[in-house]
């Protein structure tokens, strides 16, 4: 059955019968390799993806409840590795082995957009679903506070400057 | 040095003359690059130790003519770093920038790379001098190129970030503009190159961030599960629940009917009956084939399997603790180690101390489940794999195919997590088989269900442990009868404890027994394999014993290891001869330098708290690292405890490569240690209860330490690994704080049994 998807604000269609979760959606027919299978029941995070600026499991997300929804991919935040919270985990230099890190990076971007300056606490609330074996939380919430604060701090100078 | 050369006729090389040319093989690339294959041999051993056999020849650098240098990064990657940190030590002694340097990950080829395992910490040691070496050889031949090219001696040339200087005349040329001629020329003798020192390194010992962190941002395909191509098709894989069983009969056309299935096959496997094969065998089960990996395991939900159990166990978790209790109670079955008299001494001894501690079996459970690509054409089979020893899994693959190694090859994938899983092969010899039997390229995947019902666990043991202290609180006698898995005088795979596991030498007194019980499980090396569990039990019932002699635990501890009239004692005391191989023997001085470093920097001095709040410490050493933990806690009415803060000091020898990736690797550790304190495998009926990450916790962001403080003993001895030395003392670091903070103690893992949670 034809779909119509709008990944990464571009519209593309793809066929699949409807109950084919997002996940696999993404990966085997869009080539959009960032989300991850982890568990296939909603327990870890690393197929986590953003739908109406949400984080929502995708393993778990049939393909056909994703039309008509906005659906981002860490591939979508930016062409190059320069949103703030990607440059931040960059120069944290958080990941380890990395499989969490798409599902990381995406639910730290849904938490700074309802939250710009969250505590160590609300980080914590937020982030502690998504699960990483290697451990790399203490860098993960190293590297949201420092997205937030440049996030701060760009959004202080005011724009002629920029 | 021995040196294993491929195409060599002469037997012996006296000096730099064409026969060098051997060791260093030089290609010129179309555009005017260079391409350095070295022949290297591991430097003689100290006296007394058989020469290493010698790497077989390697080729990683590469230098474009526009300067960019391309270093093969040699080893599989599973988090640990040494994709970037192995590089690091080619380029800092070739002496480029680090910027100006691009990463690839080499194929599988042990006879140009040397081996390809990535596990027990070796990356490190094994590959510290070599690649340094290599490194340093291809700078030489720059200079050598350098000189000819300016007609002046090479000793007035330098170099600096990827330039021959030539200072006396202002000269200098870019290694890109020399590669063309350098590799004209005879490479100079990497066991003679002259290398830097370490007091001038500019990229070792600085934090450098890990080379794929841009394509890991931003979602880039770098992983097994990635591996995509036209035509492949996806595979899942069924096995018995219980391990070996084998197919009677399965509703394969029932199977094929289901939407984007292609193939449905049962495999017979390789295990023999009535053994459980650790060694990656193929095992028996249905294989089913599908165009996206889902429409395989929705498929398998159709599968119906009629399974031949004949000759396997179906063991229950409860039975093996009951039996393991009644074995505490007979005779040992064998003796490990025997000084002294502990039997006697235990009789005599002013106050004795008994405890028996348990664990669980474990599983790995990487965040990405095992699974490997494979296509079969012509005899011949091409793999991407995540294993972390492919070389192994090629040569499973070439016995079960009944095709040689030659045949065989293999693109290595980072993996998402490793933890010792990946040194198990069954994933690449299934996947190989799948190929040959479907004819097309296929991905095998493990389901999450899969990879918890099959994985090669942390074997579970039961150590009882009695010790006697004299009337001054002296530890005078040890007994430990270590209950585990194995037949007669062999335990499973990891589920050993070793003759000089810590305090053995260290007591006069002292005696370690093994007795093993019947296993119908597959088990294998989890991180820190055999020290996740002996240091929780060791250094918990040290701290034990301290506590009963009224004495300082870091105190009680040193005076171990500083006590001479022991055996271990003594061999520490002996004069040792000089050697740039790391010694696999603890070095109590180590020992006691990481202890007082973290006892200043955690002011355990004046630990006292208040009620529920408490400090613990605990030491290990294992593949040749030392740490030494101290944490702080509290501990609520409910038992739920949080874990303040962990100061770490940690020994690896003269240099930390990666400062920034060293910190992460050892908080990530102390991470999964506390994982592992509250995880449990099951067994009933023979089957592995545990299907999904609810049912064997992962620590949650909320539930990590506060503060971590990681502290360097930088010692002079040979620079060793970090994947593993900071784990094993976590676990008693943390059990010794709660009972500092409540007066419990916890001897059996998972701590649920005793009530206490992390939050």
């Amino acid at each position: 059955m034809a779909f119509k998807l709008t990944i990464n604000q571009q519209t593309v269609s793809v066929d699949a019968s409807p109950e084919t979760p997002l996940l696999w959606v993404l990966r085997d027919k869009l080539q959009l390799k960032g989300a991850k299978f982890g568990c296939g029941e909603g327990f870890c995070g690393a197929c986590t993806v953003l739908m109406g600026g949400h984080a929502i499991r995708s393993c778990m997300t049939p393909v056909s409840s994703a039309v008509g929804q906005s659906i981002m991919t860490v591939e979508g935040l930016s062409p190059d590795g320069s949103h703030p919270v990607q440059k931040a985990w960059q120069e944290v230099d958080v990941p380890q082995c990395g499989y969490c890190q798409s599902g990381q990076i995406l639910t730290a971007v849904a938490l700074l957009a309802s939250n710009p300056h969250p505590t160590d606490g609300q980080i914590d609330d937020a982030m502690s679903n998504n699960l990483c074996r290697c451990g790399t939380y203490t860098r993960i919430r190293e590297a949201i506070h420092q997205a937030a604060d440049a996030a701060a701090t760009t959004a202080a100078v005011p724009a002629k400057q920029k | 040095m021995q040196i294993e050369m491929e195409a060599m006729k002469q037997p012996k090389i006296k000096a730099l003359k064409m026969e060098r040319r051997e060791f260093l093989q030089l290609t010129a690339l179309a555009g005017g690059g260079l391409l350095l294959r070295s022949f290297i041999g591991t430097p003689a051993l100290a006296q007394g130790r058989a020469a290493a056999p010698a790497l077989s020849p390697m080729a990683f650098i590469r230098i474009a003519a526009d300067g960019t240098v391309t270093i093969m990064a040699k080893n599989p990657e599973i988090g640990q770093g040494i994709r970037t940190a192995l590089p690091m030590l080619i380029a800092e002694e070739l002496d480029v920038d680090w910027k100006s340097v691009r990463v690839e990950q080499a194929d599988l080829d042990e006879t140009k790379y040397g081996s390809q395992s990535s596990g027990g910490s070796t990356s490190i040691p094994n590959n510290w001098e070599p690649l340094r070496r290599v490194g340093a050889a291809g700078r030489q031949l720059l200079l050598n190129a350098a000189a000819q090219t300016w007609g002046v001696p090479v000793a007035e040339c330098s170099t600096a970030s990827g330039r021959v200087l030539h200072a006396a005349s202002k000269r200098s040329l870019g290694y890109g503009e020399l590669a063309a001629m350098a590799a004209t020329l005879t490479p100079p003798d990497p066991a003679t190159v002259p290398m830097k020192d370490p007091k001038d390194y500019k990229i070792v010992g600085h934090s450098q961030a890990g080379c794929d962190n841009l394509a890991l941002v931003t979602g880039k395909p770098q992983f097994g599960i990635d591996v995509d191509m036209p035509g492949l098709l996806h595979a899942v894989f069924q096995k018995c629940p219980v391990y070996g069983g084998r197919v009677k009969s399965a509703n394969l056309d029932a199977v094929l009917k289901m939407p984007g299935v292609r193939q449905a096959f049962v495999v017979e496997g390789s295990v023999k009956p009535g053994a459980v094969d650790t060694s990656g065998a193929l095992e028996p089960g249905v294989a089913i084939v599908a165009d996206m990996w889902w429409q395989a395991e929705q498929a398998r939900k159709s599968l119906r399997v009629d399974w031949d159990q004949t000759g396997c166990l179906l063991q229950n978790s409860k039975d093996i603790a009951k039996q393991a209790e009644a074995l505490s109670q007979q005779p040992p079955a064998n003796t490990v180690r025997h000084e002294g008299d502990a039997e006697t001494a235990l009789k005599s001894s002013a106050h004795v101390l008994e405890a028996a501690y348990t664990y669980p079996f474990i599983a790995h459970a990487t965040l990405e489940p095992q699974g490997t690509t494979a296509s079969f054409k012509d005899g011949k089979l091409e793999m991407w794999t995540t294993s972390q020893s492919p070389g192994r899994g090629v040569s499973g693959a070439a016995r079960i195919l009944g095709i040689p190694a030659e045949n065989i090859t293999v693109h290595l994938r980072r993996a998402g997590g490793g933890f010792g899983r990946r040194l198990t092969n069954d994933f690449m010899v299934e996947a190989a088989w799948i190929a040959k039997t479907a004819g097309v390229p296929v991905k095998l995947l493990w389901s999450r269900e899969d990879d918890f019902g099959h994985d090669s666990f942390r074997p579970g043991g039961f150590q009882y442990l009695k010790a006697g202290l004299d009337s001054s609180g002296k530890l005078v006698a040890w007994r430990h009868h270590f209950v585990t898995f194995g037949e007669g005088s062999r335990t499973a795979s990891s589920a050993d404890l070793a003759q000089d596991n810590f305090p053995a030498g260290y007591i006069t007194n002292y005696a370690l027994y093994m007795t093993p019980m019947p296993l119908w499980l597959k088990t294998g090396a989890l991180r820190a394999p055999g020290h996740n569990a002996h240091a929780f039990v060791v250094e918990s019932f040290l701290d034990e014993l301290a506590t009963a002699a009224g004495k300082d635990p870091l105190a009680f501890r040193l005076a171990l290891l500083r006590d001479t009239s022991t055996s271990a004692g003594q061999a520490a005391a002996a004069p040792r001869p000089p050697s740039n191989r790391p010694d696999s023997r603890l070095n109590p001085s180590r020992m006691q330098g990481v202890l007082e470093l973290v006892a200043e920097k955690s002011n355990w001095a004046n630990r006292k708290r208040a009620p529920g709040t408490g400090m613990g410490i605990a030491s290990w050493f294992c593949h040749l690292g030392y740490f030494a933990i101290v944490t702080e806690v509290t501990v609520n009415a409910s038992n739920q405890v949080h874990v303040n803060k962990v100061w770490a000091a940690g020994d690896v020898g003269s240099q930390i490569i990666n400062p920034r990736a060293a910190e992460n690797m050892v908080q990530g550790g102390f991470i999964d240690g506390m994982s592992q304190m509250n995880q449990e495998i099951t067994l009933a009926n023979g089957a592995v209860e545990q299907t999904h990450f609810n049912q064997h916790a992962m620590l949650r962001m909320r539930q990590a330490p506060s503060q971590i403080e990681i502290y360097w003993n930088k010692t002079n001895y040979p620079t060793t690994g970090l994947g593993e030395p900071g784990l094993p003392p976590i676990l008693p670091a943390l059990t010794n704080a709660i009972f500092a903070a409540t007066g419990k103690r916890i001897r059996s893992l998972p701590m649920s049994g005793s009530g206490f949670s992390w939050v």
